[in-house]
């Protein structure tokens, strides 16, 4: 149970795929201008993963490793196009914000660097955690991204606005260059945070 | 003139890098080398123009006739990586040279998502055969535009002095910001 969680907090914080691993970096900008966004997308790279790692995972010992990575995408664009047609059915007004950046969960690079460094040596219920970790990572990640981004540059949180009618919007922050500056400022910020506390646990001997 | 109004669209206003975010893993891994960069771009080009008139093809006389564009995406990604393995094993054999310039990264635009993108996009748009031609082409050039830029201003970066926390990736992105604020001054120049 100990090792699960420890698996699965690695994404969290440690490996986070668009802080620290700065893979997938492109949804992160691209659908990040609002909460709800950005949650969407989210959730949806969670499933996938989590989804992915699981046939990976079960799968690792009739595949040949020679023709590994085109079922690795075969699988990954099958779960993708279900996520589509899903969203298209019952969120319709998300599957269009989200547009063309659903479908390009598929080339990921961090769902396929999943299944190939994690899901294909390890047993399905390590992996399955190691998906939702990493899932989860990338879900904190877009969300904190978004309510900043909505934050500053509405004024609003998940459409209620919050900021009172005192603030004037920062239009900048919604539009891509905003997106930008603000997760250059993100990825420092979160470097040193890491390095502070791996000099606490130098300090404490635990390193 | 319509062509034209595309063409310069792709490459500016609607410049894949710095306004629609993608591209950004081969945008920000390889824009640390100028000589890398102009490289990548024209590999970018060509893949991109070679595989979107091939998906235009299959979407338009397989997909679309069989009411299967459900399947797009999944076609389309298969398509796409084995396409450019086809094209990286051809060149190896034909034209050595041009391998040793641009072999590697063919194998890195694969399964990247701005060559994924253009096909889907044009897909989308109902685009004639010309049209997806002249749209693939400039949002080519597009990004090779951002990613030369780019790559030149961090060969200027290097003498900087940059606080430690933002060295690399950080200030990378901020840079990238700028840039996407000066782009932002072509928005508004061509509406579709």
């Amino acid at each position: 149970m100990k090792n699960l969680w420890k698996i699965y907090k690695k994404g969290l914080i440690e490996e986070n795929p668009i802080f620290v691993l700065a893979l997938s970096l492109c949804p992160a900008l691209a659908v990040t201008s609002s909460v709800i966004n950005a949650l969407t997308m989210g959730l949806s790279v969670m499933f996938v993963i989590t989804m992915n790692n699981t046939v990976v995972s079960i799968t690792r010992k009739f595949i040949n490793p020679k023709v590994r990575v085109p079922v690795y995408i075969t699988s990954i664009a099958t779960i993708v196009t279900l996520v589509q047609l899903l969203l298209q059915a019952f969120a319709p007004a998300l599957y269009k914000a989200l547009g063309i950046y659903l479908a390009l969960i598929v080339v990921f690079a961090i769902i396929l660097a999943r299944a190939e460094v994690f899901a294909s040596k390890n047993k399905v219920i390590p992996s399955f955690f190691d998906g939702l970790g990493m899932g989860s990572g990338f879900t904190l990640a877009m969300v904190s991204v978004g309510a900043i981004r909505e934050l500053l540059g509405a004024g609003s949180l998940l459409g209620f606005k919050v900021l009172g009618a005192w603030y004037n919007p920062a239009l900048i922050m919604i539009l891509p260059a905003g997106g930008f500056i603000l997760i250059g400022y993100m990825v420092a910020g979160f470097k040193m945070w890491t390095d502070h506390m791996a000099k606490v646990k130098l300090e404490r001997g635990e390193a | 003139m319509e062509y034209l109004t595309l063409f310069i669209s792709a490459v500016v206003v609607n410049n894949f890098v710095l306004t629609r975010f993608l591209g950004l893993c081969i945008f920000f891994g390889v824009s640390k080398n100028l000589n890398a960069s102009i490289g990548m771009g024209m590999a970018v080009t060509s893949v991109m123009t070679l595989s979107s008139m091939l998906a235009w093809v299959v979407y338009h006389f397989v997909l679309a006739p069989f009411h299967l564009q459900f399947l797009t995406t999944v076609v389309f990604v298969l398509l796409i990586a084995s396409f450019v393995q086809l094209l990286e094993t051809i060149i190896k054999k034909q034209a050595p040279a041009l391998y040793n310039m641009w072999g590697i990264y063919l194998l890195l635009i694969a399964t990247n998502c701005v060559v994924l993108a253009v096909p889907l996009l044009n897909a989308e748009s109902n685009y004639t055969f010309l049209m997806s031609v002249v749209s693939s082409i400039g949002s080519g050039l597009g990004f090779a535009l951002a990613i030369v830029l780019m790559a030149s201003l961090r060969e200027k970066l290097r003498l900087a002095d940059v606080p430690k926390p933002l060295e690399g990736l950080g200030i990378a992105f901020i840079l990238a910001g700028m840039l996407a604020l000066a782009f932002l001054g072509f928005s508004g120049m061509i509406s579709l």
